[in-house]
């Protein structure tokens, strides 16, 4: 053997001993990497070794380049050159030594050329495509040992876009009659599969090949590309399941050569990998997993041997038994194994034990029961990795009882704790559990203190944010609420009266935060102490400004009388001439509001927070002001990533803008007007089964936006199934008094209190960790929470939508008409309500219709069917502005059926329901769409109710959005007496738009002469005109380039089953009519159209639970208005 | 799966380290000196395992030398620390017993044949 592989053979024995100077001796003195190690062995300090490895690099440096160093010799120097690579100290200049020396080296020098490589390079380095022809034509080389040494180098590192030119070579040696290539090949795939996986989708049945494998090692091989895709996907490979119990039986039964026996175990690495396939199969499928039980037995029985690697088996084997569909004996088995790992004076074995029982106390709490002494030992064990399991295990049996013990517990361990991960992952933890099962207000409050104090800057900053969304909501009962904001603030005061200036800025910030919105609830407390107190945190010279921007904005919201304006004009003087400019702008803030009391009082009301907030993500509302400025010549407004792009085309000086001045407060004046302006503006009635639909329609642009902003700054959307509902079902639905409270002075509000929580789970303190452990009854586990021991539950956000609808409608028509006068504009925005006086006369609407895009984007005016089809006749005489969506309602018992009358070339078409859109005493409007496959065509059906004839009517139709044309007849029709007369129109999309809208104008004649008009609208969503579009996957991928509109934004995905990007693209195709392109893994492009010729296309990739998408078009706002379409479908899935 | 492998001695000097995730070089660094921290304090009683980032940590100690594997959280324990005891020296050892980040070969006597026949070329 070469004496350079035997100098690094020799000198790990060396390293190996003990003694390093007996060890040493052994080197062959001749061998330059033996000088080198023993060089440094000798050293002292970090100083010389490193004067040491210089001088060594500058030589290696100097030889390498020299045109007269041999192969052989740069060999050696490549060793050296790993060596000190492997110290930390950079030899790049050897790297492309390297990659020649495997280009032309001998067999062996290509070894060390190639491990060089291996060990200097990285996947991304570009240098490794230099090294792509070499691995090519030693793959093709007949000498095994080349060939091994390019899939060795294949298996390592590989640039991830050459994988095609060496594929079909790889490929290739699947089927080399010498197993260990076989071997290679294999695993070298199970590298493309993880770097790359769509590059060997098609070789998927050559896997299948491997498994059946003649060689038990290849077949092992290939289980770690079959762990990894059942991993992704178990449904596709169930059918492979009793192959992989087969395989196991074999194992256990000792088939396998005896090379494969670990300490007389048979293959035990093998088996602990068949068991993980299995659980991943087992999971949720009774009849995969009855398969599996005989051999998990076996299993489990076979492994009596007291050697660890056994126990890793058995370890393996209760986790897979836990995981698949449960069969109790097996599980008492397993349970018992369990006890033994926990039991075990082995210390390892006990860390699993505690794992495994981690793993499995949701299943059975019981067990963890059977085990309270051995838990609370190791509560106190000296290895701190035994008791952050422990804490884990107690976190999993936290109920109401227990809660205290177990969160003092915790923050025990978290204040001598000093490994960040550790801190971010505890600190959450207690968190979610004091918010969950807190059993007194002061015990919430002061836990959750200690968590900011402890978990600091580090924590994760939803902790703060849904501990502010918590005080600020409220929960259940108004006292209680009062006394936890009093207690916050108490405490607060005496921390900051304390040392503050120990404390974490997150908590800071928290404070003051609670103290600028509540301190006022303290009556005796001065706003003037509060305000010193604040001022004191500025002058601290650790707080950040983030921190100050957050101080001030709490000073602004105190500052009051005499001596609090005159301490926050001191602060003003210091901070408005600050260098930061968010500072600068919150001290402008507070100094202009300490003056104006008025002003202030508007801007900032108290107890606004106790509304949920909805914020218009899509800033409809500044619709205005940009089209304004754009006709005044503002560049048009191009995302982020396409002003990179082009930035980078460009190669220009650098124009991007400064960062947004935007803190987590900076945000809460301009929300604090919100609550008055959007809360109200998302009505819906309960009454239909097409209620979301509906809404939609309604409000276009609110609706359906997730609620991201609160007062405190960004939301995490943690919990997205309530904030959809709170989007659904706030407006016109909450009950009088609630509404009250969002839009009058507090004092109003409460009426109706819901009932308290029951008084003696409250006042039960835990004595013990295991309280309520011993019944299932009691049970408290992780993700299901019993609601009665959960004390901070969220308040209800309004009446359910069971409740019945009569009343619901006399709730919003008395809070509408108290309302009437000051709030016509948002009564009319969600005015499923018969409500006289807020029905607009045709007087009035024509300047409300103006003034409301202004104010709101686009939002609609709407009156029900229902007003019209009751009370038109006899309430109102003259003309009305009606508009309807074409949901379909409920009862409609009046109605007259037109679908009669619709023509008949649309009989096998989809139509929308037939919805009435005006009528007055003589005329009946109503219209319905049909979609078809290249247009949508509008049926206007008119209705003559008077007993004459109508001769002429002239239907006009007109649109913003939309393009109108007259499809067949001219629009002037005849109507005889009762009888209908039908128009239809070919709409098309010449805007696109959430919603797009068409206004319509009847006049006619009446016999007797005088000329009379009925005006509707009807509006429908842009998905009505949304088509699939078929393209292939390169036709897309072609498009996608060429488009340049586009959009992201990140949904949640849809979870039934084993996969939610399947389940989800279904249901956008199902709603939307989208074409499915291709899913590729965890990607998945899709394809549409709008009518003919406007296609957007969308990819969308899942990653980390959410769902990324990102829609292309040529068309201007067309990916936007289908995003949201998208979101809606989603969320009302 | 194998995120690296390192065999540090207990002054934290390397001797040892393989890599089957990117890591550029200051950042290896770092993990040595991290790996280096959190293992030599442990207690010969302690477990074998440590927690690690997102990690964990299963090492052995022989003589002076920590040899440790850095593995996924989900992997096996016991697994890899007998993968350690069974390992023996030098890259190409290494090399014949794990290959992109996973145990290959279990077999001492097929690793040696393998290394007899690299041996042979001489």
């Amino acid at each position: 053997m070469s004496d350079v592989v035997e100098k690094t053979l020799t000198a790990l024995p060396s390293l190996l001993s003990l003694d390093s100077h007996s060890g040493s001796t052994k080197l062959s003195s001749s061998s330059k990497l033996g000088n080198l190690i023993r060089g440094i062995t000798e050293l002292t300090s970090k100083h010389e070794e490193e004067k040491l490895i210089q001088r060594e690099l500058a030589s290696i440096k100097e030889q390498v380049s020299s045109p007269n160093t041999s192969m052989r010799q740069m060999k050696e120097l490549m060793v050296r050159a790993i060596y000190c690579e492997m110290l930390g100290y950079e030899a790049s200049f050897s790297y492309i030594h390297a990659i020649k020396l495997a280009q032309q080296g001998t067999a062996l020098e290509k070894r060390v050329g190639y491990l060089a490589v291996s060990l200097f390079l990285n996947e991304s380095h570009e240098l490794l495509l230099l090294l792509v022809n070499t691995v090519l034509k030693d793959l093709q080389s007949t000498n095994l040992i080349e060939v091994c040494m390019a899939l060795t180098v294949v298996s390592q590192m590989f640039p991830k876009d050459m994988i095609p030119a060496i594929l079909p070579l790889v490929e290739e040696k699947l089927t080399h009659p010498k197993e260990i290539i076989r071997r290679k090949a294999v695993l070298a795939l199970y590298k493309f599969y993880l770097i790359a996986p769509n590059q060997v989708q098609h070789i998927h049945n050559k896997f299948r090949k491997a498994l059946c494998d003649k060689d038990p090692g290849v077949m092992t091989a290939s289980l770690h590309i079959y762990l990894q895709m059942i991993q992704e996907n178990p449904e596709g490979y169930k059918d492979l399941t009793a192959s992989f119990v087969t395989i196991l039986k074999q194992v256990v039964a000792g088939k396998l050569p005896m090379d494969f026996n670990y300490h007389s175990v048979p293959a035990p690495w093998l088996q602990i990998q068949l068991l993980r396939i299995l659980a991943f199969l087992g999971k949720n499928d009774q009849s995969s997993s009855e398969i599996m039980y005989d051999i998990l037995e076996e299993s489990l029985r076979r492994a009596e041997i007291n050697h660890n690697i056994t126990y890793a088996i058995l370890y393996e084997c209760v986790k897979c038994i836990y995981t698949i569909h449960p069969k109790s004996e097996l599980l008492e088995k397993a349970a018992k194994c369990i006890g033994n790992f926990v039991l075990s004076t082995k210390i390892n074995l006990k860390y699993l034990g505690l794992k495994a029982l981690t793993y499995v106390v949701q299943q059975d709490p019981k067990l963890a029961l059977q085990h309270q002494v051995t838990i609370i030992e190791c509560l106190d064990h000296p290895d701190l990795i035994i008791k952050r399991e422990t804490l884990e295990l107690l976190f999993r049996i936290t109920n109401a009882q227990n809660v205290a013990v177990i969160v003092e517990k915790m923050l025990e361990f978290l204040r001598g704790n000093k490994d960040d991960y550790t801190t971010i992952d505890l600190v959450g933890k207690v968190a979610e559990l004091a918010e969950k099962y807190a059993p007194n207000n002061e015990w919430f409050i002061e836990t959750m203190s200690t968590v900011f104090s402890v978990g600091g800057d580090t924590m994760q900053p939803d902790i703060p944010n849904s501990f502010l969304k918590l005080l600020s909501e409220g929960f259940d009962s108004v006292e209680e609420d009062r006394k936890l904001k009093l207690f916050a603030v108490d405490s607060y005061v005496s921390l900051l009266q304390g040392e503050p200036g120990k404390l974490p800025q997150r908590f800071l910030q928290v404070i003051s935060w609670v103290l600028g919105e509540y301190s006022y609830l303290r009556g005796e407390l001065d706003a003037a102490t509060v305000l010193r107190l604040l001022a004191k945190l500025l002058d601290t010279k650790s707080t950040s400004s983030e921190t100050k921007s957050w101080v001030l904005m709490a000073m602004t919201k105190v500052c009051e009388g005499g001596v609090g304006v005159s301490v926050a004009q001191e602060v003003c003087e210091t901070y408005s001439s600050s260098l930061d400019t968010a500072l600068r702008q919150r001290a402008q803030e507070l100094q202009h509001l300490s003056q104006d009391r008025d002003l202030r009082a508007k801007v900032l009301p108290r107890e606004a927070g106790s509304e949920p907030l909805e914020v218009d993500s899509s800033l409809s509302f500044l619709d205005g002001f940009v089209s304004e400025a754009l006709a005044a010549g503002a560049a048009p407004y191009k995302p982020h990533h396409q002003r990179q792009e082009e930035l980078a085309q460009a190669k220009a000086l650098s124009m991007e803008p400064y960062g947004l001045p935007i803190s987590m407060s900076s945000c809460s004046i301009a929300d604090r007007q919100s609550p008055t302006l959007l809360s109200v503006s998302s009505g819906l009635s309960g009454d239909s089964p097409s209620l979301s639909q509906k809404g939609g329609s309604t409000t276009p642009k609110l609706d359906g936006v997730k609620r991201v902003w609160g007062r405190q700054g960004y939301l995490v959307q943690t919990e997205p199934v309530e904030e959809s509902d709170l989007v659904e079902v706030t407006g016109p639905l909450q009950s009088p008094n609630q509404q009250a409270g969002a839009d009058g002075p507090p004092s109003q509000t409460p009426t109706l209190k819901p009932t308290p929580q029951p008084e003696q789970e409250k006042q039960q303190l835990a004595s013990s960790l295991f309280v309520g452990l011993g019944s299932q009854s009691s049970l408290c586990l992780m993700g299901k929470p019993e609601a009665t021991t959960q004390r901070f539950r969220r308040k209800a956000k309004g009446p359910v939508l069971s409740s019945s609808t009569g009343e619901q409608i006399s709730n919003s028509s008395v809070s509408a008409s108290s309302m009437a006068n000051n709030l016509l504009c948002n009564d009319l925005l969600d005015s499923n309500i018969t409500s006289e006086t807020a029905a607009p006369s045709l007087e009035q609407t024509p300047q409300l219709s103006r003034d409301l895009p202004a104010a709101n984007g686009a939002c609609a005016v709407e009156s029900t069917d229902r007003d019209v089809k009751e009370n038109s006749a006899s309430l109102i005489g003259d003309n009305r502005l009606v508009a309807a969506d074409p949901a379909p309602r409920g009862d409609r018992g009046k109605l007259k059926d037109f679908s009669a009358h619709l023509p008949a070339e649309f009989s096998g078409l989809c139509h929308s329901d037939i919805s009435p859109l005006a009528s007055n005493q003589s005329l009946d409007v109503s219209a319905c769409h049909v979609q078809k496959e290249d247009s949508l065509v509008l049926v206007v059906f008119m209705y003559n109710s008077s007993d004459d004839a109508i001769p002429h009517i002239l239907l006009e139709l007109r649109s913003d959005e939309l393009e109108v044309s007259c499809e067949g007849d001219s629009p002037v029709e005849e109507a005889r007496s009762r009888s209908v007369a039908v128009c239809q129109y070919s709409l098309t999309v010449k805007k696109p738009s959430v919603h797009v809208e068409v206004a319509g104008t009847v006049s006619y004649q009446l016999p007797v002469g005088t000329s009379q008009s009925v005006q509707f609208s009807y509006k429908l969503p842009l998905t009505s005109f949304i088509r699939p579009l078929t393209v292939s996957t390169e036709e897309y991928g072609t498009m996608w380039l060429d488009f340049s509109h586009d959009t992201k934004q990140k949904l949640t995905p849809i979870c039934l089953g084993q996969e939610p990007l399947m389940d989800t693209l279904n249901v956008l195709k199902k709603k939307l009519k989208l074409h499915v392109v291709e899913i590729i893994g965890m990607e998945g492009i899709v394809a549409c159209r709008v009518l003919r010729d406007q296609p957007c296309l969308m990819h969308c990739r899942l990653h980390a639970g959410a769902l990324s998408v990102w829609l292309r078009s040529p068309v201007p706002d067309l990916p936007d208005c289908l995003m949201y379409h998208c979101q809606r479908a989603l969320q009302e899935h | 799966m194998i995120r690296f492998i390192l065999i540090q001695n207990r002054a934290g000097k390397t001797r040892l380290a393989k890599w089957y995730m990117q890591f550029d070089d200051d950042e290896k660094q770092k993990l040595i000196e991290e790996v280096h921290a959190v293992v030599t304090v442990r207690d010969a009683k302690h477990t074998n395992f440590v927690e690690f980032r997102n990690f964990k940590i299963i090492y052995r100690r022989y003589a002076g030398l920590y040899f440790c594997i850095c593995v996924d959280v989900t992997d096996n324990n016991l697994a890899y620390l007998e993968g350690i005891h069974n390992f023996v020296e030098v890259y190409t050892v290494v090399d014949e017993m794990f290959l992109a980040g996973e145990i290959r070969e279990t077999s001492q006597t097929k690793v040696l044949k393998q290394l007899l026949m690299l041996q042979s070329l001489e």
